[in-house]
């Protein structure tokens, strides 16, 4: 059975030119855990051949074993640097299978997170790129800034990282005014780091000759692996999610999509640090735009009572425990929808059999789906330039394996 | 709309109408089910069609229905230029799911189907390397079908009882 | 001078007898003073508690505070074995094998619920707790841990890396209990 490798067929005899490298799941610059063995020509890439799964934990199964209200914590874990963009995502698949229409005010909330948790995730893909080219520097000024996102999550709902974001409907309290004053103090203080970064990188010569040329992928291939997000338009199609099919009031903030023209290493980071730049801007017009109006909407099918009613009231104790428990009444139907995630299109498909857990939902992984391209991309680069092009492609090991 | 009325479904049913079995329209994406053997022709020709132009594979899964013996292979298309999207399904008999690979077409299906294959246990034929891909390499059940439970069950560390689980396979 | 000494915290010194320009005390006590104060960890990160393990790398939580400012990502060089998030079955045999390679002495922390017990994932392809194949020192829970609880995990391993006998490694106990987990 020939195995599908890009690359060259090795013949008999060229045993004793090639080496075999394992760059295996246990390695400094592989961000997360995957295999890669290369068959080297000296320091030349000849073929390789990718193994995952090492960090497979059957979310597909375990959706559905849980009621929907128990599925956000799971899809937390998928794309864990920005983790409320999955988590909102989920929402919006629910709330389309039930018919549901949130209020505005929560539409404007919802893009403020998304939007932090997408400057998040390219912050780390931009810094630590500069890791691996040596510039250490970047990545430790960057950091300091995920702190203060962090706290700015942990205000409105309680955890850093997997956040376990809002509800089916909305969120489960409205900002209070620290966290108008935390996400006021980001706004005012990271714009300048970003800059001060991009000072270090953007146009340093040493990095502008580690990345440009470098892991290039051209649109037509790019489209038939099915790319996404930032790596799809850092080739040159500016196919942007938001834009395409506008989800939680995208269409009425004014933004670009930053678009890129070769495809390699280079485009991407310059692809990402510009959506940066676009997600603050998207930020700042939600923040003076936002209407008033109620934080929820008025689904108590689906949507948890508040604290204060459930521990003094039985019917909101009644109603907290059936949800959680998934004992309400669910729609039958088969939907599917996709957000814009930090790596791509994440999507929902869910199918809905009326019982209290998913007959089935998969998840639209984009990772998983760009990460095939890998092989050819590096076939006939050094090894150097196999690391920097498998970190600007920002592959995150939850949403690869799932 | 009416699914009669999608552009894509009148053109499709003028090409290849006796390998139709139904069309719907859910939550806004026109969902049809068609023979097996005529699957790769119907995505062959959405994608050369000057003006559907489906040329972009969203996802490629499986679902199995125990209830009628079945597993479905689904390949949801978007066309960026019309921006429109499509979902196909193809039914394939649960002992013996078999249907052509579509990685010429698109070379973004070849972790997929090798995912479903994985998963669900359904030979591409014609797929350059069908192996698994997340699951450990000997394994020998198809986890996601639904006869096959949740938890690993060597695990003596859980007690099921304690779960709301009260023995193997009782589920919810 | 007096404002600096309130603020600056000195190391306690260990019991001993004290001189002109000599201070003697059991080699034990010396050895586990400068071990805790250096120790080297491998992050085995995988997933979720992986990044806040960047976060207790970063500036803010400064791991580095602790010896542990050079993290050695070769099994050979490095002291504490901290695994980060959930580990698969099919990670185990790697996970094991880097264990192995490890020279002794060597501590192992298990940081968040997925390496500690397998967490929310009961599933069949996740494994149930890394003590199922090597042995454990510290346990961190936490779903991922806050940067804090890591560096408490820290600090306990401190505790014990300064409180070890010299001739642990080589006694019938320790040696009984890489028995039970099958490594030579």
């Amino acid at each position: 059975m020939t195995r599908n490798i890009v690359g060259e067929h090795r013949e008999v005899g060229d045993e004793n030119r090639y080496t075999t490298l394992n760059l295996g799941p246990t390695h400094p610059a592989t961000h997360g855990i995957f295999q890669n063995v290369l068959t080297m020509d000296g320091e030349v890439i000849v073929r390789s051949e990718p193994t995952i799964g090492y960090i497979h934990r059957a979310f597909e199964k375990l959706a559905e074993r849980r009621p929907y209200a128990q599925i956000t914590p799971i899809t937390d874990r998928l794309n864990y640097c920005s983790a409320p963009i999955n988590n909102m995502g989920w929402h919006m698949t629910v709330e389309k299978l039930i018919g549901v229409e949130v209020p505005k005010r929560v539409d404007y909330l919802r893009v403020i997170i998304m939007e932090l948790a997408r400057i998040s995730d390219h912050l780390i893909c931009n810094s630590v790129l500069g890791v691996d080219t040596g510039a250490l520097t970047g990545f430790v000024y960057l950091f300091q800034f995920r702190e203060l996102i962090y706290e700015i999550y942990e205000e409105i709902c309680g955890a850093r990282l997997t956040t376990n974001i809002g509800r089916i409907g909305g969120f489960e309290r409205d900002f209070s005014p620290t966290a108008w004053a935390k996400l006021d103090r980001f706004m005012k203080e990271y714009p300048e780091a970003l800059k001060e970064f991009e000072k270090l990188l953007k146009r340093n010569r040493i990095f502008m000759e580690r990345t440009t040329g470098v892991g290039a992928i051209t649109a037509e291939r790019a489209l038939s692996y099915s790319f996404s997000g930032p790596n799809l338009r850092a080739t040159g199609i500016d196919y942007d999610v938001r834009v395409m099919e506008p989800y939680s009031s995208y269409d009425d903030f004014e933004f670009d999509v930053p678009v890129g023209k070769n495809g390699d290493t280079y485009d991407r980071f310059l692809v990402r640090q510009e959506e940066m730049w676009q997600s603050l801007s998207i930020i700042r017009q939600a923040i003076e735009k936002l209407p008033e109006g109620p934080y929820h909407a008025e689904v108590p099918e689906f949507y948890l009572p508040p604290k204060e009613e459930v521990y003094n009231n039985m019917e909101a104790l009644i109603y907290h425990f059936k949800i959680v428990m998934g004992e309400t009444d669910i729609p039958k139907g088969e939907v599917y929808h996709c957000v814009e995630g930090g790596n791509g299109e994440l999507g929902f498909y869910l199918i809905s059999d009326g019982g209290r857990t998913p007959f089935r939902l998969h998840f639209r992984r984009p990772c998983f789906i760009y990460y095939q391209a890998y092989p050819e991309m590096i076939q006939g680069s050094n090894i150097s330039d196999a690391i920097l092009t498998m970190s600007s492609l920002n592959v995150i090991a939850g949403e690869l394996d799932a | 709309m009416e699914p009669a009325q999608h552009p894509t479904l009148t053109l499709l049913t003028e090409r290849f109408g006796d390998n139709i079995l139904s069309a719907d329209i859910r939550y806004g994406i026109l969902t049809i089910s068609v023979t097996q053997p005529a699957i790769v022709d119907i995505l062959r020709f959405l994608f050369d069609h000057a003006q559907l132009q489906y040329r972009y594979l969203t996802t490629l899964c499986g679902i199995h229905h125990p209830e009628v013996n079945q597993i479905a292979v689904v390949y949801q298309l978007h066309s960026l230029e019309n921006n429109s999207r499509v979902r196909l399904k193809v039914w394939l008999p649960e002992d013996k799911p078999e249907t052509p690979t579509v990685t010429d077409l698109f070379a973004g299906a070849n972790w997929m189907e090798r995912e479903t294959y994985d998963f669900f246990g359904v030979t591409f034929t014609g797929h350059p390397d069908l192996r698994r891909i997340l699951n450990v390499e000997d394994m020998t059940i198809f986890p996601l079908r639904k006869e096959y439970p949740l938890e690993d069950q060597t695990r003596e560390d859980k007690r099921d009882e304690m779960f709301g689980r009260g023995m193997v396979g009782s589920g919810q | 001078m007096s404002e600096m000494d309130v603020k600056v915290g000195l190391a306690e010194k260990p019991p001993g007898v004290e001189g002109a320009g000599f201070f003697a005390t059991s080699l034990e006590k010396v050895v586990g003073l400068a071990r805790k104060n250096s120790i080297w960890p491998l992050p085995f990160a995988t997933s979720c508690c992986g990044i806040e393990f960047m976060a207790t790398m970063g500036a803010h939580y400064d791991l580095a505070r602790f010896g542990s400012e050079r993290l050695s990502f070769s099994p050979r060089q490095a002291d504490l074995l901290m695994v980060m998030g959930t580990i698969a079955k099919k990670m185990g045999p790697i996970l094991r094998q880097v264990y192995e390679q490890m020279a002794e002495p060597r501590w192992v922390m298990s940081v968040g619920a997925c390496a500690c017990s397998g967490g929310i994932f009961d599933t069949y392809s996740v494994l149930q707790g890394i003590d199922r194949i090597i042995p454990v020192d510290v346990y961190v829970p936490g779903c991922p841990p806050r940067p804090e609880q890591i560096l408490d995990g820290i600090m306990k391993i401190q505790h014990l890396v300064e409180t070890e006998s010299l001739r642990r490694r080589d006694s019938p106990e320790y040696k009984a209990l890489l028995n039970k987990y099958g490594i030579e």
